[in-house]
């Protein structure tokens, strides 16, 4: 018998009794430093976006954005949307095809390819840009809006691949157990019942990768930043202006007005893909619900 | 689609010829010689054993399954039942580490053959679930979905109509064949997913329990389609419901857990008449069963 312990009373107040004390304020300081970081996190969201538009709300007017350089992004934000687009055209069957690979015919080799994929989402840019640029660039002694598209393509097909992924595991596998039972082959029953149950969350991943590439810099200024943007110019083969090329210039400028301009060209591709990112999720929810049984 | 109204249940619906099972009888001495009457069989099983990786979960089945008739399969949970209907139709395919031993023939084919294309053997050989899993689409797309994947698209509309009026479901969902399937209730889920599954006219229809989540009304509904549908279609049904195999079952095959090797294994432990099993059981292990002393 240890007498040094009181005797376990089961009729004694409700009060912390023991090490309950000490355990109560250890668990009360990782709840704080949780929340704190979680606070944090926002915060620096808050602030980056509170100063996107408190320096670039100024610059925002219908010149700046339908003209041409050196007073607007016009041609930068066609030429912009020009690249994604091409990239998306070519990411999305690639990145739909690999998600099927996985889900639906990868067994072991499913593992090693996501992995890949993984590793693909986190090189970084600046090393797409310039294997790009050895591969595409340089034979046709010329920057070309497809190089920067080949490059972009690189960085959404991950994206694209992962996210489709996801939502192919949602689609239960009773849906493809039906299908087997009526002697219709596994890829007839993916495309006509596995990917159509799936489409809203396709859609959401491509949105995703649209974020994503559409703000990407380092590749864009190897492959496709030789054209300062005067007007309107869409030929694959020449370089287009964009609008992440049209900052990094005009931030590196010395000239006053010149930062007004970058913090407005930021302002207008934050709010792209901000909008990207609620229309995703819009997307995803209804997706959601049209699965649920 | 009205003019589909003209077409008898009964009738031949324009299908290509080579849509149609081709076979002759077979005439197959019974094992035991208990059943002496040349009966033409769809399935000769022989000494079939399943295994899960390591773990064996039914041992040496012997089993004969009549065409055209209604043979259940019955028997407590985990003991190979579900996995032997799977086998029938290559089902369990899909499941890592699943291994065969032993002989499945349909109509004299080697099921697991080197040759057989597990898709084709899923086309002649239809199955239900135990839980309706209608596609997320119209309750007419559920129905034309096969057809139109195996080239069937002549006469579509008429097929549709003669598979929902086949599975008893015409008359609740002909007004509202463009809704959504994931609209109906649970039972006209599953009388749908028969209709799916008849569409395509296989030979052999497996039911894996397809009444067991549905309410007493939704089954015995159920039970009359079995009772129609067994002059087309060669039925074999998993359930854990001894009336429901008495009212349906020409035959009743009665698994049970078989410890004679130390580890219990699922195994068929008698195959008769429905009247004999649940009249004049000759193993006692299904006596207790149909008498509902354990299980």
């Amino acid at each position: 018998m240890n007498v040094d312990e009181p005797a376990f009373d089961p009729a004694a107040p409700l009060t912390p009794t023991g090490n309950l004390r000490r355990r109560r304020a250890v668990s009360r300081v990782a709840e704080s430093g949780a929340t704190f970081a979680a606070v944090l996190a926002v915060a620096m969201l808050a602030i980056v976006v509170y100063s996107v538009v408190a320096e670039g709300a100024s610059a925002l007017s219908l010149d700046f954005l339908l003209g041409g350089a050196p007073d607007g992004i016009g041609p930068a934000l066609v030429g912009t949307v020009e690249l994604v687009l091409m990239a998306t055209l070519i990411a999305l069957p690639i990145g739909v095809l690999v998600a099927i690979f996985l889900v639906e015919f990868g067994g072991r080799l499913a593992t090693p390819i996501r992995l890949a994929l993984d590793v693909m989402n986190g090189y970084p840019s600046i090393i797409v840009g310039v294997f790009i640029f050895a591969l595409i660039v340089e034979p046709m002694s010329s920057q070309s809006a497809i190089a920067a598209s080949v490059a972009l393509a690189m960085i959404m097909v991950s994206v694209v691949a992962r996210g489709t992924e996801e939502v192919l595991r949602l689609v239960p596998d009773s849906m493809r157990e039906a299908a087997d039972a009526l002697g219709v082959s596994r890829w007839r029953s993916v495309l006509t019942v596995v990917l159509p149950s799936a489409m809203g969350g396709i859609a959401t991943a491509t949105i995703l990768g649209v974020a994503r590439a559409a703000g990407e810099t380092a590749p864009l200024i190897l492959l496709s930043s030789n054209n300062p943007g005067v007007s309107v110019s869409l030929n694959p083969f020449e370089a287009v202006p964009n609008i992440p090329g049209t900052i990094y210039r005009l931030s590196e400028e010395a000239n006053p007005e010149g930062f007004t301009r970058a913090w407005g060209a930021g302002f207008v591709l934050l709010a792209l893909i901000m909008l990207a990112n609620a229309g995703a999720r819009v997307l995803l929810a209804r997706s959601r619900r049209k699965m649920a049984p | 689609m009205s003019s589909a109204g003209s077409m008898e249940m009964g009738g031949t619906p324009a299908i290509p010829s080579r849509v149609r099972i081709q076979s002759g009888p077979l005439t197959v001495a019974a094992p035991g010689g208990h059943r002496s009457l040349p009966v033409e069989s769809v399935f000769d099983v022989h000494g079939v054993s399943v295994f899960y990786g390591a773990k064996r979960a039914l041992e040496g089945v012997d089993m004969r399954i009549p065409r055209s008739r209604v043979t259940a399969l019955i028997g407590p949970s985990g003991c190979g039942k579900s996995t032997f209907i799977r086998s029938l139709n290559r089902m369990n395919d899909s499941i890592p580490n699943f291994r065969l031993e032993g002989k499945v023939r349909y109509h004299g084919h080697d099921i697991y053959g080197r040759n057989v294309d597990e898709v084709e053997v899923r086309r002649r050989i239809g199955m239900v679930f135990q839980k309706p899993n209608p596609f997320p689409k119209s309750i007419y797309d559920n129905v034309a979905w096969a057809p139109r994947n195996l080239g069937l698209r002549h006469g579509l509309d008429e097929r549709v109509e003669q598979a929902l009026r086949g599975a008893a479901l015409w008359d609740e969902v002909k007004d509202r064949l463009k809704s959504s399937a994931l609209g109906l209730s649970g039972g006209q889920q599953q009388r749908l997913c028969i209709a799916r599954a008849i569409a395509i006219e296989p030979d052999v229809l497996l039911l894996d329990e397809p009444a067991s989540a549905l309410d007493p009304i939704a089954t015995a509904l159920i039970e009359d389609l079995i009772h129609t549908l067994k002059g087309r279609f060669t039925i074999v049904i998993v359930t854990h419901n001894m009336q429901q195999a008495a009212r349906v079952a020409d035959e009743t095959a009665f698994f049970g857990l078989d410890s004679s090797d130390g580890e219990p294994v699922g195994a068929l432990i008698e195959h008769a008449d429905t009247a004999t099993i649940f009249g004049n059981p000759a193993d006692p292990r299904t006596r207790d069963y149909v008498s509902g002393r354990f299980g």
